[in-house]
């Protein structure tokens, strides 16, 4: 195995990287309005009121603009681990493809064949029928989400699996160690809470929307109590499923923890930078203080990694040039045995080659001996297992403040939703449509510290990015990238369009 | 109840899996054959947006079918999903690109404010509709025409082609698959829309779309049968794995396994005797007849290519580097797991049958496509 030109990785990450936060501009709006539907349509359901019927109608219709293109991006997203990772595709394929598939057999369909019910249904089937139909659209998207993020959580916690030498590949030993995880459990958990929320965020802020214009008061007032009250809820669950994934990411993925607080010496009973610009001449190993105007809250760092507020809290430099104190191995070390593990693998495909089983067997325990550190071998300075920090840093911090600025919001449109003269609350309406982009940036800045903070890996320890790439001339990716740039671009562009227009209808519009 | 198994019957089992869902996808191109008749077959707005009402019911199941399919082939076939959509770069792209055009046009098209126009969605579903399956006929093709890589040592591919993927379209046999399937999703569409748009007016002209098409379709199908069936085939040997060319192996296939070769022709009986009934006895009943064929057809053919020690993706660079069920499948305990998640297939193809029933019970009418409460495309 080669490593590939930085030029071709870093083109075949970056269209990567375009269709996902594509793909996440409008998966989470699903998740989360998908239920807040359900829920409305319930609520006419129960009580046959005919103006909860014309709101649950609005809302899918919103839902329905958003729904098309995610679809679009997921199909492109699935076939681009074959496109474009295709060392990866058989590297891991073994346990990757599976729940993939499995997402296609056990949800997809369910969200598809539903779908259709759920907006041509209304005059055709049961109104029982009809409301199981959109709590099947519901659960079937939270289920795809479910098995998405199970294999990602796989990649940044591979389990489950042993690497089979003369397959070259690493080949399923549980199923169920992949797909419940730890990780994949919190990483879940907590991707959908952030999709809840942009659901309650878009809800309440488009119903805040309608206030101010004084247009369909009654449906945007009843719509702002589902959405404020689905919201609170769901913020809430978010700092608690936030906490488990931070906790995840400690005891799994260090170095990305250490990036995503600018901490570079590890410390005992560490605290939580809650505000402060990286120093940007800071380099690892130096003796820089990392952060300029730095407010920290004292252990909340210990306490979110390891649940005790004594804890050591490994940085940058320890997780690069090891700490014996601690017990932590440098990165050096895990190099020469990659190394040591690449040499098995080697002796092992010429021992095959010779048909010599003794020698076969020797390096097969070598290897796998060293197997965890496979993919250290193919880093050429320790340094590298050290991921963008400064995109991390940033990302995090954003995501936690705007999570922290959700939870406030809600209280606050809670409070005046239960008001009768919520119109005259117009700065916090005009708070509820500000929030709706910024509810998306955090969902995106979640996802750059996923996966911007695993690198160099493709799959952690064990497949370096310049390795799993497909072997292509990187022209090739350079046009794609674009083709995909202009298409996804212009199809956000109508969309918005579409969305805008369409709130501009009001309630009225939606069917 | 799989444990019993080995891992060549899961292959075989899990190729079979992959089998009915190619027939399945190909029966669910009726969208995109519909998509292809948007500007030849209407005569106004009113007729346009039935047929766009109609196909845009299904897109869904079709997308959903095409996302499972890819899914099952990373799953079971790895080698394969690596190799190809890696190498054939272009010709995969192209598909897909197609296929996101697809995915919006159907919301968007008279969506207020839509930034392209209506005009430029029908078009996005027309390129959906005959590139889109022209292109996936070629892929197809190419698993009996071949495509020029090497699996290296470590089994990862290394394509001969800097073309990538668009080499393709330079083998004239490939257009025989290609222009077979354009033809037969357009005349599956055709039936599709005499069951599901109660318009006589409509339904008239269908059955003269159909009657044509069935002859188009002929045309290149005899030809892709005739080549197919004399051409020579790739096999490999089940001990050592060595891969050898074998005269007219696909039509020897058919002959050594008597059930697909049974199963071919009842497919193909069954799409012309749909047919028969929709213009001859002017019957609105034969989505499902000819659905049924069409999948039998498919996978029977797969079924072929990939049964009976055949290289279902041959290499033209490189003999030994060829892809066959047993070298590229996934291992026995994924197989063994997923046939286990594959016994869900038949529930959600009843449930998928029970929902098209109860929505199709009721016919897309120019009523309907005129009343404002209802939600349309």
């Amino acid at each position: 195995m080669e490593v590939m030109s930085s030029e071709l990785v870093d083109w075949s990450r970056a269209q990567f990287a375009l269709t996902a936060l594509y793909h996440f501009l409008f998966v989470p709006l699903t998740l989360g309005l998908s239920f807040i539907i359900a829920i409305m349509e319930t609520i006419y359901v129960k009580t046959g009121d005919i103006i909860w019927k014309k709101i649950t109608k609005f809302w899918m219709t919103l839902f329905a603009i958003n729904f098309a293109i995610g679809v679009a991006t997921g199909l492109i997203m699935e076939f681009e681990f074959g496109t474009n990772w295709s060392n990866y595709s058989w590297f891991v394929g073994d346990i990757f493809g599976a729940p993939l598939a499995v997402e296609g057999i056990l949800a997809f369909f369910m969200e598809s064949t539903f779908f259709a019910v759920m907006f041509f249904g209304w005059n055709k089937v049961s109104k029982g029928f009809h409301l199981l139909s959109t709590w099947l659209v519901a659960v079937g998207s939270n289920l795809s989400a479910f098995w998405i993020l199970a294999a990602n959580g796989w990649m940044q916690y591979p389990v489950g699996m042993q690497f089979n030498p003369d397959t070259v590949r690493n080949e399923m030993i549980s199923f169920w160690d992949v797909a419940l995880s730890p990780v994949a459990i919190s990483k879940f958990l907590h991707t959908i809470g952030s999709g809840y929320v942009i659901g309650a965020l878009f809800v309440v802020g488009i119903s805040a929307w309608l206030l101010l214009k004084g247009k369909d008061t009654l449906e945007a007032k009843r719509s702002m109590v589902v959405g404020s009250s689905f919201g609170l809820l769901v913020s809430l669950f978010l700092v608690l499923s936030g906490d488990e994934s931070a906790h995840q990411v400690a005891q799994t993925q260090p170095v990305k923890l250490a990036a995503m607080e600018g901490l570079y010496k590890g410390e005992e009973r560490a605290g939580i930078v809650a505000f402060g610009l990286l120093n940007p001449d800071k380099e690892i190993g130096d003796n820089q203080h990392p952060i300029i105007g730095e407010v920290t809250i004292p252990y909340a760092l210990s306490l979110l990694s390891y649940h005790d507020i004594d804890a050591f809290v490994p940085g940058l430099d320890d997780l690069v040039y090891g700490n014996e104190k601690y017990n932590i191995e440098s990165a050096s070390s895990k190099m020469a045995k990659g190394k040591i593990a690449l040499e098995a693998f080697k002796e092992y495909k010429e021992a095959k080659k010779k048909k010599d089983l003794s020698a076969m067997a020797d390096a097969e325990v070598k290897l796998q001996k060293y197997m965890p550190y496979f993919g250290y071998g193919y880093l050429a300075e320790p340094t590298d297992i050290v991921p963008p920090i400064a995109l991390t840093y940033y990302s995090f911090h954003i995501m936690v403040a705007l999570g922290s600025w959700f939870i406030v919001l809600f209280i606050l449109l809670l409070y005046v939703v239960m008001k009768k003269d919520i119109e005259q609350y117009r700065k916090v309406l005009w708070l509820a449509v500000l929030s709706i982009p910024l509810g998306y940036i955090a969902a995106e800045a979640g996802w750059i510290v996923a996966e911007v903070g695993r690198q160099p890996w493709a799959i952690q320890d064990l497949m370096p990015v310049g390795i799993a790439a497909t072997q292509i001339d990187a022209g090739n990716v350079k046009i794609s990238f674009w083709i995909f740039a202009v298409m996804f671009t212009g199809l956000l562009i109508a969309e918005i369009k579409i969305m805008l227009a369409q709130i501009k209808l009001g309630f009225e519009g939606g069917h | 109840m799989f444990e019993t198994l080995s891992l060549h019957e899961l292959q075989l089992y899990w190729w079979s899996i992959i089998s009915l869902l190619g027939g399945l996808f190909v029966f669910m191109m009726f969208v995109q054959g519909g998509q292809t008749l948007l500007f030849g077959l209407t005569r106004n707005e009113l007729e346009r947006t039935m047929m766009v009402n109609s196909l845009g019911r299904k897109w869904e199941l079709g997308f959903t079918t095409l996302v499972l399919f890819g899914g099952a082939l990373f799953a079971a076939f790895p080698k394969f999903y690596a190799s190809s959509f890696g190498g054939a770069y272009w010709l995969w792209l192209g598909i897909l690109f197609s296929f996101i055009l697809q995915a919006v046009s159907y919301e968007y098209r008279t969506k207020k404010n839509n930034f392209f126009g209506q005009t430029s969605y029908e078009i996005f579903l027309w390129i959906n509709g005959v590139f889109g399956t022209l292109l996936l006929g070629i892929a197809i093709s190419t698993f009996i025409s071949g495509a020029p890589y090497i699996i290296d040592e470590n089994n990862f591919v290394v394509w001969q082609s800097s073309l990538r993927g668009i080499e393709a379209l330079f083998v004239w046999q490939n257009y025989l698959l290609a222009f077979s399937l354009l033809f037969l999703v357009r005349i599956i569409a055709g039936m599709y829309f005499l069951n599901n748009i109660d318009h006589e007016a409509f339904r008239d002209k269908i059955r003269s779309m159909i009657m044509r098409n069935i002859l188009f379709f002929l045309v290149p199908f005899l030809g892709f049968i005739a080549w197919v069936l004399l051409k020579d085939g790739y096999e490999y040997n089940p001990e050592s794995l060595i891969v050898s060319i074998v005269p007219m192996k696909y039509f020897y296939n058919f002959l050594e396994i008597p059930f697909l070769l049974v199963m071919f022709l009842l497919g193909i009986v069954l799409v012309l005797f749909a047919v028969y009934r929709a213009v001859f006895k002017e019957k609105n009943c034969c989505i499902f007849t000819v659905g049924i064929g069409t999948v039998l057809t498919v996978m029977s053919l797969l079924l072929n290519i990939g049964v009976n020690n055949t290289v279902y993706y041959p290499s033209i660079s490189d003999l030994q580097s060829s892809i066959t069920i047993v070298n590229s499948s996934g291992s026995h305990y994924t197989l063994l797991t997923m046939s286990y998640v594959s016994l869900m297939v038949p529930f959600v193809l009843a449930y998928i049958y029970v929902v098209w029933r109860a929505m199709d019970k009721v016919k897309i009418t120019e009523e309907e496509m005129n009343d404002a409460s209802e939600h349309h495309y």
